[in-house]
């Protein structure tokens, strides 16, 4: 089996565990705070870690300025009440104009 | 997100709300793996089977920036593991003993979870359920459209498809940023350790690595 395939089971089985455990395991009780915590606080460090290495690339190779624009637009209008796909397409048009720019 | 409306018919209005951007990030997905090279069963099997944006993202983005399974693995989970707090959270308000709750549970992911969301840690399990049901064939076909369609690099550029992922994942995180002041200098500093990580390390370390900003926070929080 190539290592593509592996990854894409271990990480399905993976993604099955963590969904799973909290109904089947924990049911009514919650998780000690500091736990808790840390694991709260994982969704925005790794968001925010996923925004900056996609838009930098392998060593800083991929960085694009009408990505970042883009990304710029989307945010803001999200930051004004904008629903999702408006600040997604916003995103997608302002990037492509400054392209054809 | 927010609605009075409960139960599955409320959840069939969420799914279909965001079903079309889940469409357009299954094609930017499906054209993304394509181009790495992973041929047209393995894209297809992965949104099925992981059925996650943010972990398929995270799988996609290490192995192509030469990290290694377990690199992959570990940041897809990591990624991913802001669904064990969610589970936990919404564990009380699904049905069945233990095996059927396991099952229920994979009905999870952000825009369901959030829009189940009834207040004071209430989760309306048909609205959840039904939203899920609805984004899951939008998020299956649209990898499929991807992976076939196989946009050129040319054209992903031009139209800026390039953008959407990261884009989509911006949105998620001011929704974090939202939540707390915490949050917020979590997020800065592990945009500032991804920033320096990604010179000198691989991709899928430098996502992980940045999970460390987790850590700090809850220090700074105990002191």
């Amino acid at each position: 089996m190539s290592t593509l395939w592996i990854a894409i089971l271990l990480v399905a089985l993976v993604s099955f565990t963590i969904k799973a455990a909290g109904p089947a395991i924990v049911g009514d009780r919650s998780l000690p705070p500091r736990a808790a915590g840390v694991i709260a606080l994982f969704a925005p460090a790794l968001l925010a870690g996923l925004v900056v290495t996609d838009f930098a690339g392998p060593g800083w190779t991929n960085a694009d300025w009408t990505i970042a624009a883009g990304l710029s637009v989307a945010g803001v209008a999200y930051l004004l009440r904008a629903p999702v796909l408006v600040c997604v397409a916003l995103a997608v048009l302002a990037t492509a104009l400054l392209r054809i720019a | 997100m927010t609605t009075t409306e409960s139960g599955y018919a409320a959840g069939v209005r969420v799914g279909l709300g965001v079903g079309v951007p889940t469409f357009v990030m299954g094609v930017t997905f499906g054209a993304m793996a394509h181009s790495l090279g992973w041929g047209t069963l393995a894209p297809v099997a992965c949104s099925l089977l992981v059925f996650s944006g943010s972990a398929q993202f995270a799988l996609a983005t290490t192995l192509a920036g030469g990290g290694g399974v377990a690199l992959a693995v570990g940041a897809a989970a990591m990624i991913n593991a802001r669904f064990l707090p969610m589970g936990v959270a919404v564990a009380s308000d699904l049905k069945g003993g233990r095996l059927r709750r396991a099952l229920e549970g994979q009905a999870i992911v952000d825009a369901s979870w959030a829009a189940a969301h009834e207040g004071d840690g209430r989760y309306d399990r048909e609205k959840m359920i039904s939203a899920t049901l609805v984004q899951a064939p939008a998020w299956i076909v649209g990898t499929l459209v991807g992976v076939l369609t196989a946009p050129s690099d040319e054209i992903i550029h031009r139209f800026a498809l390039d953008v959407v992922f990261p884009a989509f994942f911006l949105l998620l995180l001011i929704d974090e940023l939202r939540e707390s002041v915490r949050a917020r200098w979590v997020a800065a500093m592990a945009a500032v350790l991804a920033a320096a990580l990604t010179m000198v390390v691989p991709v899928g370390l430098a996502i992980v690595g940045s999970g460390a900003a987790a850590l700090m926070g809850l220090r700074a929080v105990v002191r």
